[in-house]
């Protein structure tokens, strides 16, 4: 793989996380528990989407094969999407989008302060301006974390068992391969691994004072980064991508 | 042609699509103009990454822009300096203040006391973090007992 190639597929890798994760957020408009919730959940999806706008732009620039973002959110098939397997998993109930928040939210929180120190001026300016919306999606996250999981008994219950059901999807953020470990070299990438015992700790510290028991340590299941996912995102890319397959470079 | 100086103040002009009361330069949108052979080029920076005005501001540039005789004008979105509500001037902020949103403290203050913007107490608590726009959290003042938005500190 050329370096070119590389910080492609590093790019899109980033932009997908925050396509997808944002566009599952967006679901929870005019669902969610109470009014308060539907305007923050939103809200996080608009960072996100926002993000995986200027992430997929720079990534299709690398490219350079004259692809747009919007080309690459909605002109590629399930394969070819590299997020992980953690941001496709549903929004199940509120507890479950809550989990899912805090184990994504922990991790990008110590990969953006890594990645604002990267050697690709985009990616690290990026980090740098995404780093500051993150701690208020942290804090939204690890807010629920303690008041479900030290709420009401029926509160306790969802949250232990939406952060058990999530947990097998956790270890694949801190995979890395060929892509990472050239890009670490040059000071580009970040070595995810390293951030494992310091998200571990800031995960275990969350989840122990919101009561809950630490999940046991399993099998984790991972596929998402190299194009293998769960039968999630194909529901997701049929909404996502319906209009502009059923009627091409439809404009408003 | 217009002199960049010229440009500048113009855009100035511009007011936030969200906050009418504040321009895109006293919020800190608008960063820089730089003369080229054929017109201009804007260089704008997003308050939050997904801020959906920025279309609109684009649109709106162009517009005045085109409209004061300058052909070609090319507008370029930067993410370096990150924005921050520091960037807010005294009398930005109270604008914001006169026109019912709180205005952000500084982001390195370590006290957080929220003033109301009705009633000016700092008796008040918060809702949510997230409000109508990204860039504002909800409160309610407990002695007026209005809820008021506040500019939280980016």
């Amino acid at each position: 793989m050329t370096k070119q190639e590389t910080l492609f597929k590093y790019t899109l890798r980033l932009g997908d996380n925050s396509l997808i994760l944002g566009h599952r957020l967006s679901e929870w408009s005019s669902y969610a528990p109470i009014l308060e919730e539907d305007l923050a959940l939103t809200n996080i999806a608009l960072d996100l989407i926002g993000r995986a706008q200027a992430l997929l732009k720079y990534a299709a620039e690398i490219e350079g094969k004259g692809r747009t973002e919007d080309d690459l959110v909605f002109k590629r098939a399930e394969r070819q999407f590299l997020n992980v397997l953690l941001l496709e998993q549903p929004n199940g109930d509120f507890a479950m989008t809550i989990a899912r928040q805090i184990f994504n939210s922990a991790f990008e929180l110590l990969l953006f302060e890594e990645l604002s120190k990267s050697r690709d001026e985009m990616l690290a300016a990026l980090a740098t301006k995404c780093l500051k919306e993150v701690k208020y999606h942290w804090r939204h996250a690890y807010d629920w974390l303690q008041r479900l999981g030290d709420g009401t008994e029926e509160s306790h219950e969802r949250m232990q068992k939406a952060v058990d059901d999530l947990w097998m999807f956790t270890g694949e953020l801190f995979e890395i391969d060929e892509v990472e470990t050239i890009l670490i070299n040059e000071g580009i990438a970040i070595d995810t691994r390293l951030l494992h015992d310091k998200w571990l700790s800031k995960i275990s510290d969350a989840i122990r004072s919101a009561t809950l028991t630490h999940p046991a340590e399993g099998y984790m299941q991972t596929g998402g980064r190299i194009g293998i996912h769960t039968e999630n995102l194909g529901f997701i890319l049929a909404e996502m991508q319906y209009l502009p397959r059923a009627y091409p470079d439809a404009k408003w | 042609m217009l002199t960049k100086e010229q440009i500048y103040t113009l855009l100035s002009g511009i007011p936030d699509p969200e906050i009418p009361v504040i321009t895109i330069e006293e919020l800190g949108i608008l960063r820089g103009v730089k003369l080229t052979e054929a017109g201009c080029e804007v260089t704008i920076t997003p308050t939050y990454t997904g801020c959906p005005a920025m279309g609109m501001i684009e649109d709106q540039i162009k517009e005045i822009l085109h409209a004061n005789g300058v052909g070609l004008v090319d507008v370029k979105m930067t993410y370096s300096p990150a924005w921050t509500t520091d960037w807010l001037s005294p009398e930005a902020k109270l604008k914001l203040k006169h026109y019912g949103i709180s205005p952000p403290l500084s982001s390195i203050d370590t006290v957080s006391f929220i003033q109301c913007p009705n009633c000016n107490s700092f008796n008040t608590e918060i809702i949510s973090n997230f409000g109508s726009t990204a860039c504002k959290g909800l409160y309610r003042c407990n002695d007026c007992k209005e809820p008021f938005d506040y500019f939280k500190v980016l």
